[in-house]
């Protein structure tokens, strides 16, 4: 069973997500609080995030989308999830990681 | 309460010695999930590699060097520490520069590593 | 399923201890067990009854004691941590306990899940 991987951080303030990528074996992603706007469309870090999705299935948290006004452009293949999605999502997986 | 139960435990290092708290906090987290005889790895990635430097002197900056604290982990049957070669060598560093042993891996074997932890802290 | 839950950062400064509350309260509402929530670092400053919010924002403190009020939830504050932060017996608020490291190791062990909120 593989691990969550979860990113909290805006990959254009620090390297979390760059590392995760680099470094997580293939399993998921989910991108929450200011880690959210690597997961819209038309940054300078959106290739990280299409070419990730082969290896990754990648979420970002709807609320925090919502509150930073992003939640209209995310990136297709990205799926949105709320708070109870997040729950499931640790409980699919066999740990997680915070990439903080 | 907690007898009899073996879990892997790692623990991930990766902000610099001084300039925050958590170099220092994660060694008591090893220190302490040791005593409870639990499968310890300790990996250090991006700026957690300059935990490993050799030659700290914190005598300036009127701060305890806990770096010794590296080397004393072998006594308390904490033995697998791993290196991020990448961020080894986008720092400059080399294994010679580091102040105890360590295990050098690739991304994907760390990787692979993670994966295999029932439980992850991040520092 | 128990899930553990640490918190590594202090209320209002950073997003942690919200994101931590809201997935607390949906783990509860999916039906699964909270084991315990571990403040450490900077995060035992949630477990200051001290804390006055202004009135038209929310009450991190409060809203972390009411958690464990109404679902019996073990609030567990880093004593070294603590300590060196000025969180004592006399000023902790309501549902919080301060105990030792060792609370954070025993959670990893005892709960299916650990989930790290910091910065």
């Amino acid at each position: 069973m593989p691990i969550l991987n979860i990113v909290n951080k805006s990959p254009l303030e620090r390297n979390a997500l760059a590392s995760c990528l680099r470094i997580a074996a293939p399993g998921a992603l989910l991108l929450i609080e200011d880690a959210v706007y690597a997961a819209t469309r038309g940054t300078s870090t959106e290739a990280e995030i299409t070419t990730a999705l082969s290896k990754f299935r990648i979420y970002a948290l709807l609320p925090d989308l919502q509150a930073r006004a992003v939640a209209d452009r995310v990136i297709d293949g990205v799926a949105t999830i709320d708070y109870e999605g997040f729950v499931d999502l640790v409980a699919e997986h066999s740990a997680c990681q915070s990439w903080l | 309460m907690s007898e009899g139960i073996t879990k892997k435990f790692m623990f991930v290092n990766r902000t610099a010695p001084y300039g925050s708290i958590y170099a220092l906090e994660s060694l008591e987290v090893v220190l302490i999930t040791a005593a409870f005889d639990q499968d310890v790895s300790v990996v250090f990635i991006d700026d957690g590699v300059w935990q490993l430097k050799k030659g700290q002197q914190t005598k300036g900056i009127e701060t305890k060097n806990f770096s010794p604290t590296y080397r004393a982990l072998e006594g308390y049957d904490v033995e697998k520490l791993y290196v991020d070669r990448e961020s080894l060598a986008a720092r400059g560093l080399t294994e010679e520069d580091l102040l105890v042993d360590v295990v050098v891996m690739d991304a994907d074997e760390l990787g692979k590593l993670m994966a295999e932890q029932d439980v992850i802290l991040s520092f | 399923m128990k899930f553990g839950i640490q918190i590594n950062e202090g209320p209002y400064q950073r997003q942690a201890s919200d994101s931590a509350y809201l997935f607390c309260k949906a783990v509860l509402a999916k039906g699964h067990e909270i084991h315990r929530v571990f403040f450490y670092h900077d995060g035992v400053n949630n477990a200051s009854r001290l804390t006055e919010p202004p009135q038209d924002d929310r009450n991190i403190v409060a809203r972390w004691s009411k958690l464990a009020a109404d679902h019996g939830v073990d609030l567990v504050v880093c004593v070294a941590a603590a300590l060196r932060r000025g969180i004592k017996d006399e000023n902790l608020a309501p549902g919080f306990r301060i105990s030792g490291l060792g609370q954070l190791v025993e959670c990893g062990i005892q709960a299916d899940r650990l989930v790290v909120f910091g910065d």
